[in-house]
């Protein structure tokens, strides 16, 4: 107890450290919570469940935090559905037969920029009669406009700025040519060019229904500019829970590697050198026939051949990494360990070999070994991310170079989708910085002879 | 000299081994479980079913025959590629054709020269690899030394400080730096190029190519040179601080010696194999890196390729590729290896094991 107590006063005198720890340390309860607060195949539903369970995000949306730093003010999405008991409803029988449902639904709309995309969702059921729908939208200013009508079947959608008679209604209404119809409808008429109106606006939907019981549910959506903390991608995706999940995945894969690799090739520096002759000589090649393989390009090529899966290249990194060159560095300690009189001491009363190399020669690179497992656990983190962006990440699970993958091959930097790339990539940024400065301090604090300089 | 010779030549037999055997590996992996083979197998079977069924003659004839036929051209296409024999053979063919990059042609991609030949696609994009490479470990090695030096002598300064402070962030690969670059240099700023190696249509006149090949140069250097430098500088300059320490340049120091003869003689000579070291085993990372680096830029060299390749599953010029890279790195330790030799008094010819 007195020794972690120690060592908490020493790395204490190390700024840099605490700011690291207090990462890791984030980063880590992240990483805790996250499967918990969302399960595995939730996530992987949340991820890749299809167009349905994130057809009412924005596409391409900036986090809401955007609004915060900028002098306009994005519009928010606003969703309004009828099967959820949105907005104001009424049922009026007209005939035995014939029923008309009434749907208003009022909003508020204080936003400096139009919204990118007003879809109305209608989910019928009819036996053979389809419903009618009428849609009528009223603007602060008292205006009426009509937008059109149709026919919903199933399960089908309306998008605003696809219906060509409501554009021309609208080119009418604002007097400018091509105006679509998210500009047209929230366009204020008593100033010049396209500025949208502020104030409270009214959709209202009438439907008619043709059978005893038949019956529609409507959904409005006028998607924003803004979504979430985190923003959405080009499949309307939340990132949020991309960047949830990226983090468990890329703390266990660089902890894991940078562990694996670590433990592997110090033993088996020990026993080379303990062993000698022959043994040694074919570790000290193999060593020299590992750093002319590519790391990064086998991987590359499993991936494309045989499976992506992360949980293999895990397996093949540590793999790789077995006969690392760091070998070479700990042969030359522990060249120096055997020769110690406490090892002698040990054979002197008949240990055995793997007892010497275990619990005497390799517990005496412990100290030089923690803060190298720390420092090469970002190392890890980016080959993830890596591969990932080379487009062969894991298959299912979202991660952090995953999204980097995706904003890169949508063009994110050239068409100003700035947060895409910056929210995984400052994530990446504190994982590799928390988990180098902390290494830095323990290298410091565990040989002295650095901490002077 | 002779002594330097034999040892060159030693070194390069013993480096070609370890290519030889590393490219078997190499080899092995791509072909874990005969998996390129069955690839190949449909791919040979697919061609001459397509070839076949264009025939109006073939189309005519009974369903039995024709599969006869089929089969026996697909045997004697298997036997061309060697298909039919045990693969402890086939491996030994395929060492020797990687290890000569004759690799027969690529499935998907070609050479802008229009060559299908996985050998002329992959020479045609080595040059672009190796001018940004070059430079920028050039770059890296030559600031990040008189830095470190120019620190050690003033170390506890407020530089110092700054660069032991930035270390961390070479814990981050250039790509990553890359992107960051790319978005304010070329997206908010609109001062440098996007990506890419020179401007479309390429200029000419040498000199505008050049300056253009200058330009779009500017990003990635500096992205490869942000990711190591200051753990590389921070690295030397803590080298240099324990090497000047040593009796003999406080010796040196006492016998009223310039600071910049002490610097040269008594510091930086002695140090000069470790450093060479150091760097060889950052450079083995750096070219790792340079896949992404150049895909990030979208930089034509044989990183970018290998994302090409990836996309259509060309593995003719992944498995090229990875012989390359593997040759890349051969060379690399080589030249660092003769370097070393040049400048360490102490290396003796016969011995496997470098200095230490």
């Amino acid at each position: 107890m007195s020794r972690v107590k120690s060592f908490f006063t020493q790395i204490r005198r190390y700024p840099s450290a605490v700011v690291g720890m207090v990462i890791i340390f984030l980063l880590l309860a992240v990483s805790i919570i996250t499967p918990i607060l969302i399960p595995y195949s939730e996530a992987v539903r949340l991820w890749r469940g299809g167009e349905e369970i994130w057809a009412e995000y924005p596409r391409n949306a900036w986090p809401v935090w955007y609004n915060w730093f900028s002098s306009t003010d994005l519009p928010n999405t606003i969703v309004f559905n009828s099967g959820q008991g949105d907005g104001v409803q009424s049922r009026e029988s007209l005939s035995a037969d014939t029923t008309e449902l009434h749907f208003t639904f009022e909003f508020d709309f204080p936003y400096d920029e139009f919204p990118p995309e007003l879809i109305l969702f209608a989910k019928a059921n009819y036996e053979v009669k389809q419903p009618f729908l009428e849609m009528t939208w009223f603007t602060p200013d008292g205006r009426e406009i009509r937008i059109g009508e149709f026919s919903p079947g199933a399960s089908s959608s309306f998008r605003f700025s696809q219906d060509s008679r409501l554009q021309r209604r609208l080119e009418r209404e604002t007097g400018i040519d091509g105006v679509s119809a998210e500009q047209g409808l929230f366009d204020d008429p008593a100033q010049e060019g396209l500025q949208p109106l502020n104030g409270t606006y009214r959709l209202e939907i009438s439907a008619l229904l043709f059978e005893e019981d038949s019956n529609v549910d409507v959904t409005f959506v006028s998607y924003g500019l803004v979504h979430g903390l985190a923003g959405t991608d080009h499949r309307r995706r939340d990132l949020m829970l991309a960047l949830l999940w990226g983090t468990p995945i890329a703390m266990a894969f660089g902890l894991l590697a940078a562990l694996g690799t670590t433990v592997t090739t110090m033993s088996i520096a020990a026993i080379g050198v303990w062993f000698g002759g022959w043994l040694d000589a074919l570790i000290q090649r193999m060593t020299e026939v590992n750093a002319i393989i590519p790391l990064l390009p086998i991987l590359i090529m499993v991936g494309t051949f045989y499976s992506r899966s992360i949980w293999l290249m895990l397996g093949l990194v540590v793999l790789l990494s077995i006969f690392g060159l760091s070998i070479k560095n700990y042969r030359a300690i522990f060249l120096q360990v055997r020769e110690l009189p406490y090892i002698d001491a040990a054979r002197s009363y008949g240990a055995s070999n793997m007892r010497i190399i275990f619990r005497y020669m390799i517990p005496r690179l412990l100290p030089l070994i923690i803060p190298q497992i720390v420092t090469l656990v970002p190392t890890f983190v980016f080959i993830e991310a890596s591969l990932a962006v080379l487009g062969l990440g894991d298959p299912i699970l979202p991660t952090w170079g995953k999204i980097i993958q995706d904003a890169n091959s949508q063009g994110a930097l050239f068409n100003g989708f700035y947060y895409w790339i910056l929210e995984p990539a400052v994530l990446l940024m504190l994982a590799g910085l928390g988990f180098a400065m902390v290494g830095f301090a323990l290298d410091r604090i565990f040989n002295p002879r650095l901490r002077e300089l | 000299m002779t002594r330097l010779l034999r040892y060159t030549a030693l070194r390069l037999a013993a480096l070609f081994f370890t290519v030889v055997v590393g490219v078997y590996i190499t080899v092995l992996i791509a072909n874990m479980g005969g998996y390129v083979d069955e690839i190949r197998r449909g791919q040979i079977r697919e061609t001459i079913v397509l070839t076949a069924s264009a025939n109006e003659e073939f189309r005519k004839l009974p369903e039995a025959e024709r599969n006869a036929i089929i089969e026996e051209r697909v045997a004697i296409q298997e036997q061309r590629y060697g298909l039919d024999q045990p693969f402890v053979i086939r491996s030994f063919r395929y060492l020797s054709n990687a290890l000569t990059l004759n690799l027969g042609f690529a499935e998907g991609l070609t050479s802008d020269s229009g060559s299908r030949l996985v050998k002329n696609i992959i020479l045609e994009r080595l040059p672009s690899t190796l001018v940004l490479f070059g430079t920028a470990n050039l770059l890296l090695f030559f600031v990040s030394l008189f830095l470190g030096l120019s620190l050690s002598r003033r170390y506890g300064s407020f530089f110092d400080k700054l660069v032991l402070a930035l270390a961390p962030t070479s814990a981050a690969p250039g790509w990553f730096y890359g992107l960051f670059l790319i978005l304010i240099f070329a997206g908010l700023l609109h001062l440098l190029p996007f990506g890419g190696m020179v401007s479309a249509p390429p200029p000419d006149n040498p000199i505008d190519y050049a300056l253009s090949l200058l330009k779009h140069m500017i990003l990635p250097v500096t992205a490869t040179l942000v990711s190591a430098i200051f753990l590389t500088i921070y690295n030397w300059r803590t080298f240099f601080l324990i090497y000047a320490s040593e009796d003999y340049v406080e010796m040196a120091k006492a016998k009223g010696l310039p600071d910049g003869m002490i610097e040269r003689r008594y510091v930086l000579r002695p140090t000069l194999p470790n450093i060479i070291t150091s760097f060889a085993l950052l450079l083995i990372t750096l070219w790792t890196g340079a896949i992404i680096l150049e895909t990030v830029f979208n930089w034509p060299g044989i990183g970018q390729l290998y994302f090409k390749a990836i996309g259509i599953y060309d593995t003719p010029v992944i498995l090229a590729n990875t012989v390359v890279y593997a040759y890349l790195l051969a060379i690399t330790v080589f030249l660092l290896d003769f370097v070393y030799a040049l400048v360490d008094p102490r290396v003796r010819v016969g011995e496997g094991s470098q200095g230490r």
